[in-house]
């Protein structure tokens, strides 16, 4: 019996400290969203979707450069990784297994994962930007296809790791090739996650500033072209928060806004399209 | 002398079960060796396996039946240290030997799983994901064999309004009977089933059951099974297995009922494994 009790009361120890961990957490998240929200929305206007960033005390502005610069750069880097960062998960997963081929790649992977992204802008900035001689939105693509590359290849290789084995050989066993079990079986069996991994690397590329900084910089007008410096969101931000225009900041927030809402649309929307096919 | 014919003698004055010397042979092992790495798991294996017969193995766990019955597709080849020696004969063709087409092979002999494996697309396409492997057929001659594959595992009536569903929204003994109608799709000699019904309640496991007794009119069959009465139920013939041998084999009735061996009586009567 003091036994039972003495569990009992540990039983709600942990169980208050694991409901204040959580409190805490979702105290600040709260709070970031909750300003997020409140300081963006003032700045939004129609004009933040037709005009350019406009010069210090100019009556009015937007950030519709900064909005393409960063679909675009964001955009061609996840078609960019996407499909390197699938396929060497699928080889990490499906035919490397043991070999020290996958062991090294994976070991690269994972420094690569947890590599501070400024580490990635000099890289760029080293061999792209100074080759070049140039800034460029081209630049600011290939940093940021080199943070989604190792968070595609995580996850690919780690849901198709999840699918069970019997599945593989049961698409073996009617004769089908090592090729045709993984693009027909495995990978399908597997594309909620290896997609919520697509997204997390979106959402987080999405807001990565220190390696555009050292690549695509910023570019005060519209200009669509990968060979010049390219305008974007978390630039433009990080220049415009920091700056004492009050009309500077309130686009800052707006930026932000428009960032935060873009990656929330996109989980949505992701879960709501995969929810069908989850098995139960 | 061979098992089998050895065997024939004792099944004599058998009228209700099929007896050997009237068989004809599908499958032959001779003298068949299985390694996992350094590991003897089967030894010297002797038997055969009769065309449209219920061929069951059982033993205790470790035996090496399952391992017996994955050398029949060659699931082995998957993984690179386990090897086998000898002969595994299917249409007298040697097929364990390294030039024959696993696609050809795996066409003759078709498997499923202890677990349902169904795949992540509809009813229709889980049947036809195997024909298409095989065979280019037009959208209509597809529609037909599909059809066929699912009346044949029993699965038709239930599923014919929702063909285009997952094949993972059926329940468990749907899906089992759907990788049936998925293996029997590629029309092959030979189907294998490895513990069919072990992950299956009651109800599903009978329905499998006579399955099973109607596929052996167009199918060669080979089941591994847990389950004794099973065995005793659906096949023709037992292989009673212990450590990597075979230690007897010949019609289920007679070696349930008479066995040879002490070993096989000592399972099959419960005092061991």
């Amino acid at each position: 019996m003091q036994l039972a009790a003495k569990r009992k009361l540990i039983n709600q120890v942990a169980l208050t400290l694991s409901l204040f961990a959580m409190a805490f957490g979702l105290f600040w998240l709260i709070w970031i969203l909750f300003t997020t929200l409140q300081l963006g929305v003032s700045g939004l206007s129609y004009t933040l979707f037709t005009q350019m960033t406009p010069p210090p005390g100019a009556t009015s502005g937007g950030l519709a450069n900064a909005i393409v610069g960063s679909l675009i750069m964001v955009g061609l880097a996840t078609v960019i990784g996407t499909p390197i960062g699938i396929m060497a998960g699928v080889f990490l997963a499906e035919y490397g297994a043991g070999s020290w081929l996958a062991h090294a790649t994976r070991f690269i992977n994972d420094i690569l994962l947890s590599a501070p992204s400024i580490v990635i802008g000099l890289f760029v900035y080293a061999f792209y930007v100074s080759q070049a001689g140039n800034f460029s939105g081209g630049a600011g693509v290939v940093a940021l296809a080199l943070i989604v590359v190792p968070v595609v290849v995580r996850t690919t290789e780690n849901m198709l790791l999840l699918v069970p084995n019997s599945l593989r050989e049961a698409a073996f066993a009617l004769g089908a090739q090592h090729f045709q079990v993984i693009t027909l079986v495995t990978l399908k069996a597997s594309r909620a996650g290896i997609m919520t991994g697509v997204l997390l690397a979106v959402a987080r590329i999405a807001g990565e500033t220190a390696p555009l900084l050292f690549t695509a910089l910023s570019n005060q007008f519209w200009s669509v072209d990968l060979g010049k410096p390219m305008a974007n969101l978390p630039v433009t931000i990080f220049k415009f928060a920091m700056s004492p225009f009050e009309d500077w900041q309130r686009l800052a927030w707006a930026g932000v806004f428009l960032i935060t809402v873009g990656v929330l649309v996109l989980n949505i929307l992701a879960r709501v399209f995969f929810k069908s096919e989850t098995p139960k | 002398m061979s098992i089998a014919t050895d065997f024939s003698a004792i099944a004599k004055g058998d009228r209700t079960r099929p007896q050997s010397s009237a068989e004809t042979v599908e499958i032959a092992f001779r003298n068949f060796q299985f390694y996992y790495g350094k590991f003897h798991a089967l030894k010297n294996i002797n038997l055969e396996i009769y065309k449209r017969r219920v061929t069951a193995f059982i033993g205790p766990s470790g035996c090496g039946k399952s391992t017996l019955l994955r050398t029949l597709n060659r699931m082995y080849d998957l993984y690179p240290e386990q090897r086998a020696e000898g002969e595994l004969l299917l249409d007298g063709r040697n097929m364990i030997d390294a030039k024959v087409d696993l696609n050809d092979l795996r066409a003759n002999v078709g498997m499923v799983f202890q677990k349902p494996t169904p795949f992540p697309m509809s009813i229709y396409d889980n049947i036809a994901f195997g024909v298409r492997l095989h065979e280019r057929l037009s959208r209509g001659r597809m529609d037909e064999r599909v059809e066929w594959a699912l009346k044949k595992a029993a699965l038709w009536d239930e599923v014919k309004d929702k063909l285009g569903q997952s094949g993972m929204s059926l329940s468990g003994g749907q899906q089992q009977r759907l990788c049936i109608a998925r293996g029997i799709a590629v029309r092959p000699k030979v189907l294998l089933l490895d513990e069919p019904t072990s992950a299956l309640d009651p109800i599903s496991t009978l329905r499998i059951e006579e399955l099973v007794h109607d596929l052996k009119k167009d199918f060669t069959i080979v089941m591994v099974t847990h389950n004794m009465q099973q065995a005793a139920r659906v096949s023709d013939y037992t292989a009673y297995m212990y450590l990597g041998e075979l230690i007897e084999f010949g019609v289920t009735e007679t070696l349930f009922v008479n066995p040879k061996r002490r070993e096989t009586e000592d399972y099959i009567t419960g005092r061991f494994g």
